[in-house]
């Protein structure tokens, strides 16, 4: 009796003592990331040859970045395809962490301590707020240099918090287009618009035809109202001008300003007439419902002529359905209210945060801004889909018209870029009260109490 | 890792988890007297005890702390954000909301589940029926979203479909009327419910079926029958279950805000409640005002606390 | 007056129970037909699922499901490309962790749950009532208030302990951070639920062991296990569902196990244009809860029969 207690004993000790060899043993040593050692493997490698600002950082072989993001699959696998030239160059390897609830977490790892090496950060507001946790730390010289070269100063400003530089670019994309059937249009004798007041004539003859010209939809899980705050944005660019648009996201002028306003209800003639809109779907309110990846799909069945919505689009259309300039459906470019005064552009992007000074860190952030990652990017993404608005990018090496003509309006050089307001905007309006007071709007509410509310919930510090 | 790595680190965790434990009872198993009962009851108490000390104690005192100081939890700035917060027209609304979410998913799921439970008692195809109602607990949310897609949204939803086919017409806002607001949170409590009503019927149906016989048998006697025996037997013998269910529903349902999340759009149509704005608000670095509001969670659950520790103190009278 | 009650029941049911006498109050065709009515309102949202499931991406996406009754069309796309997703993970990849994360977020908490509990109900001890009410207190605090205090804790523990989360080799690939955190978070609602069980084992039985000289262990492994067996075996079927189902948690703390959860959320691309998928990717997610659930669903009945009601 008592033999088989001690044994017993024994047993559970050497379970608890094995178990805890086991533990420590998976402990990791503090392993010296941040000195520089060895010669980089590109040295030898033809293919490495553009990347010499690499060759500072020396051997990574062994070093694990992690980029966390918010690009899943299938998007996010051409991004991991594209890292294959730089493991190869530095010996380092890429921890690609993808998450859609990327947007909510970042926040809390950075201020839990729980911080990946590079996040990319897909709203310039987002990246403020990083900035002031403290965690970010400024990229290496090389990176501005870079972002200097292939880049316009409106997109290193948005990488830009308070003066100091963080952040570069990484992709993009263009909002400013409308959806549209080729086939339709030409068979029906329509002509794409060249500005704004064509847009409004076309709408009414297309009205006029039996055809509901508009399809919309703004629902978008728990980012829903988004697509409302693109339709706003475009028609305050075009018709108050990138100046006012600035001091707006800024908010130097209220966000219900007389100019805002009359924007809105200028939205509020294609949205929220009965007649324009929601073409194969319901009336007016069914916009709040409708999934916005589904919207524009009556286009193809002929219920509605037009969508106005962003490049990326592109990927929402059944499979098999052709797009392009001759295809099934396409996109041409918003017009705007007074061409003289050049093509105003609004549209995103990503941009590549650190947070810390690992020479492993500093090569890959380096190597996301050269233009060797641009053109590789766009050949690890044969299905298109993708778009940087780097100078270095050559536009051969983008497969699908769409992504062409992103392209060519970014490098317009009429074109007066601007990034998403609601993406630019404190995260408390601009993916907070802006999202949901215009499905209200959409539902109903009126302009001056959508505004009026948005107004009151900007955060006061 | 790999597979193998992995399931063997599961193993090892769980044989190192109850070779600890069993070391702590077998030391301690051998005392007996009173300073021995005070160490065994810390043997028995303190690994669960610590780790809510540590895991929920602590972050709650800190949400607290976090309440009195500005949005990077670095500045102390009194009772600003609960100026904020109450000086908010939008803030009270989510408090109306929330109100009605707490209110009306724990009567209905447990009433609900009552009903159905009574209903299918020893059934022919009981087990089947329970099963049917239990489904929405094993379903995840991501998927009981897209179920509740094709119930709601405005071509592809059911709803609009049998309204529009009972010629009540088939354009129906439902969650998304902001006019009825805040009324059409009920579209959204109902998925709640949903849910919720699985557990209720599970936990009530086990509970009915060991009131003892001779009770029943006494009332029958007695010529108590039908609705009498439902509303003097049935609901007084397994009145402690129905308040362990309603308390489990409404803690669930003030802290619930995934439904909000997925379906309502973030919250537009006035249909916010406080644990989703308190999700919302932290996520978007508002660590100051999102206390608050946690805060007034804990606010409001006790109510609920201190009606169960009465009860509890009745029950230990007994 | 005697009650109504068919003879068929009576003669199939010799001792007549309180709830089938109330279920004849609520007068009987009428009760069939309610209940039957409930059972088709709870399951119609999911067979939407089911059916849609099977229908080509395009018609989910512009006609409802029950259009299938008149213009029939089916597939198995969404089952194929669900299956065969994931480039970077695959599924099965997924599964295995759903199941490594599960297994010890459910045993250990319970178990932890059943001695407090114990404790709770069987032992004196100085502040019994008011640790209590603290710990049944504590169920409320949302999980969400606890990420940021918790990963700072994994990340940098006082007292130079060891890490158990991020850095470039957490001990078990960081998976110790997520048992902790489910366990956490389970332990307040199991001890509550489970301490109410506890409490309705009639006293007596645990007199006459100790009077037989049997110590509070032996009393709690020889006596409460089994008896308790069914109401563990029942909380544990909830608390596997919580965690097999669980999003957030995974998304905090097991970053480099992501689970199946994890997995069906990028099912549907970055922009969300592949939502159809979820159709099937739900269903496949719940196959093995359900299984457990069927297999375990007499200790519903039978287990929280031992508790509950005060007899």
């Amino acid at each position: 009796m008592r033999a088989r207690k001690t044994r017993r004993g024994a047993a559970v000790a050497a379970v608890v003592a094995s178990a805890a060899l086991v533990l420590a043993g998976c402990a990791s040593s503090d392993d010296d990331s941040s000195k520089v050692s060895g010669t980089w493997p590109g040295a030898k490698l033809s293919e490495c040859s553009g990347l010499s600002q690499l060759s500072q950082y020396g051997d990574l072989t062994g070093k694990t970045i992690e980029a966390y993001t918010s690009i899943t699959a299938p998007e996010g696998d051409a991004q991991v395809r594209s890292y294959a030239l730089f493991e190869k160059c530095t010996g380092a390897k890429i921890k690609y962490n993808a998450n859609k609830d990327f947007e909510k977490n970042v926040l809390v790892r950075a201020q839990g301590n729980d911080l990946p090496d590079v996040a990319y950060v897909p709203q310039p507001g987002l990246l403020k707020q990083l900035v002031d946790t403290g965690t970010v730390v400024k990229p290496p010289k090389d990176v501005e240099t870079n972002v200097d070269k292939f880049w316009s100063t409106d997109w290193k400003n948005y990488g830009t918090v308070d003066g100091t530089f963080y952040a570069a670019p990484l992709g993009a994309n263009v909002k400013s287009f409308v959806w549209y059937s080729p086939s339709m249009f030409q068979k029906n004798g329509w002509k794409i618009p060249t500005t704004w007041a064509d847009m409004m004539t076309l709408t009414a003859q297309i009205q006029k035809s039996g055809t509901t010209p508009w399809c919309a939809g703004f629902e978008s899980g728990d980012a829903s109202g988004w697509p409302g705050t693109d339709w706003l944005e475009e028609v305050m660019l075009r018709t108050a001008g990138p100046d006012v648009y600035d001091q707006w996201v800024a908010h130097k002028i209220p966000f219900n300003d007389p100019q805002v306003s009359k924007a809105l209800d200028q939205v509020g003639e294609i949205l929220k007439n009965p007649k324009y809109v929601n073409g194969g779907i319901g009336d007016v309110k069914s916009i709040a419902g409708t999934a916005f990846g589904d919207a524009g799909l009556p286009i193809l069945k002929n219920k509605c002529a037009m969508m106005q919505m962003a490049g990326f689009y592109a990927a929402n259309w059944p499979k098999g359905t052709k797009v392009g300039p001759d295809g099934d459906v396409y996109a041409f470019y918003e017009p705007t209210v007074d061409p003289s005064k050049g093509s105003p552009v609004e549209g995103g992007g990503e941009f590549v945060v650190a947070f810390n000074h690992n020479p492993a860190t500093e090569a890959f952030q380096t190597y996301l801004s050269t233009d060797v990652w641009a053109n590789e990017k766009a050949k690890a993404t044969p299905d298109g889909g993708w778009v940087s608005a780097n100078k270095g990018l050559d536009v051969t090496n983008l497969t699908s018209p769409i992504d062409q003509l992103s392209a060519k309006t970014l490098a317009d050089p009429k074109a007066v870029f601007r990034f998403d307001a609601s993406d630019s905007m404190p995260g408390a309006v601009g993916s907070g009260t802006f999202w949901k007071e215009m499905i209200n709007w959409i539902s109903g509410q009126s302009t001056k109490d959508t505004l009026d509310n948005i107004e009151a919930s900007w955060p006061s510090s | 890792m790999s597979t193998g790595e992995k399931l063997l680190q599961m193993v090892i965790a769980i044989v190192l988890f109850f070779a600890v434990v069993s070391v702590i009872l077998l030391l301690t198993q051998r005392l007996r007297s009173r300073r021995g009962e005070l160490v065994q009851s810390a043997a028995f108490l303190l690994p669960a005890v610590f780790l809510i000390a540590v895991g929920l104690l602590y972050p709650a005192i800190n949400t607290i702390i976090w309440s009195f100081r500005d949005n990077l939890s670095k500045n102390w700035v009194g009772l600003d954000n609960y100026h904020e917060i109450f000086g908010s027209n939008a803030e009270l609304k989510v408090l109306g909301t929330t109100a009605l979410w707490v209110i009306v998913t724990p009567v209905a799921a447990t009433v609900i589940g009552l009903v159905y439970a009574v209903l299918i008692d020893r059934a022919a195809f009981e087990r089947f029926a329970k099963a049917l109602i239990f489904l929405p607990m094993a379903i995840s949310l991501v998927g009981a979203s897209i179920i509740w897609k094709f119930v709601y949204a405005p071509q592809i939803g059911l709803l609009n479909a049998v309204s529009g086919s009972l010629g009540l017409g088939g354009n129906h806002s439902w969650y998304q009327d902001l006019s009825h607001s805040p009324w059409n949170s009920l579209y959204l409590i109902a998925i709640m419910v949903w849910v919720q009503t699985g557990f209720a019927m599970t936990v009530l149906s086990a509970s009915i079926k060991a009131i003892p016989t001779d009770i029943v048998e006494a009332a029958r006697l007695d010529g108590v029958g039908g609705w009498k025996m439902f509303r003097y037997i049935t609901v007084p013998s397994i009145r402690p279950t129905i308040i362990v269910v309603l308390t489990a529903i409404t803690i669930t349902t003030l802290k619930a805000f995934d439904i909000v999340q997925s379906i309502g759009a973030g919250g537009a149509w006035h249909t916010n409640v406080l644990a989703y704005d308190f999700y919302i608000r932290q996520s978007q670095g508002q660590n100051g005002t999102a206390s608050v509001l946690a805060v007034l969670i804990f606010i409001l659950v006790s109510p609920v606390v201190i009606y169960n520790v009465r009860q509890m103190r009745k029950a230990e009278a007994r | 007056m005697t009650t109504v009650v068919p003879e068929g029941a009576m003669a199939a049911a010799p001792v007549i129970s309180a709830p089938k006498a109330a279920k004849h109050a609520l007068t009987s065709p009428w009760a069939s037909l309610a209940a039957v009515v409930l059972a088709i309102v709870w399951t119609v949202p999911t067979a939407g699922l089911l059916i849609s499931s099977f229908r080509p991406e395009t018609d989910v996406k512009t006609t409802g499901w029950w259009h299938v009754f008149t213009s029939p069309s089916f597939t198995l796309d969404n089952y194929r490309q669900v299956l065969s997703s994931g480039s970077q993970t695959n599924l099965t990849g997924n599964l295995v962790n759903t199941i490594v994360i599960t297994l010890p977020a459910v045993i250990i908490p319970i178990f932890l749950a059943t001695m407090a509990a114990y404790a709770f109900a069987w032992m004196k001890f100085p502040a019994k009532n008011l640790l209590f009410v603290l710990v049944f207190a504590l169920q409320i605090v949302p999980i969400q208030v606890c990420l940021i205090p918790l990963l700072k804790l994994y990340n940098k523990p006082p007292f130079h302990l060891m890490p158990i989360h991020g850095g470039e080799n957490p001990p078990a690939g960081g998976l110790y951070s997520v048992w902790l955190s489910h366990t956490i978070f389970a332990l307040p609602l199991a001890i509550f639920l489970l301490h109410n069980f506890m409490r309705e084992i009639p006293g007596e039985l645990i007199e006459s062991a100790r009077v037989d000289g049997a110590g509070h262990v032996q009393i709690f492994s020889r006596i409460m296990l089994p008896l308790m067996m069914p109401a563990i075996a029942a909380f544990g079927v909830l608390q596997f569902l919580w965690v097999w189902n669980d999003l957030l948690v995974a998304m905090i703390f097991g970053q480099s196990t992501p689970p199946l959860t994890k997995a069906l959320t990028d099912l549907t691309g970055t922009r969300g244009q592949d939502w159809p998928l979820l159709t099937a990717g739900a269903f496949v997610s719940m196959v093995i809860p359900l299984i457990v659930f069927i297999a375990m669903q007499r200790f519903f009945v039978r287990g929280l029969l031992a508790g509950s009601v005060k007899g």
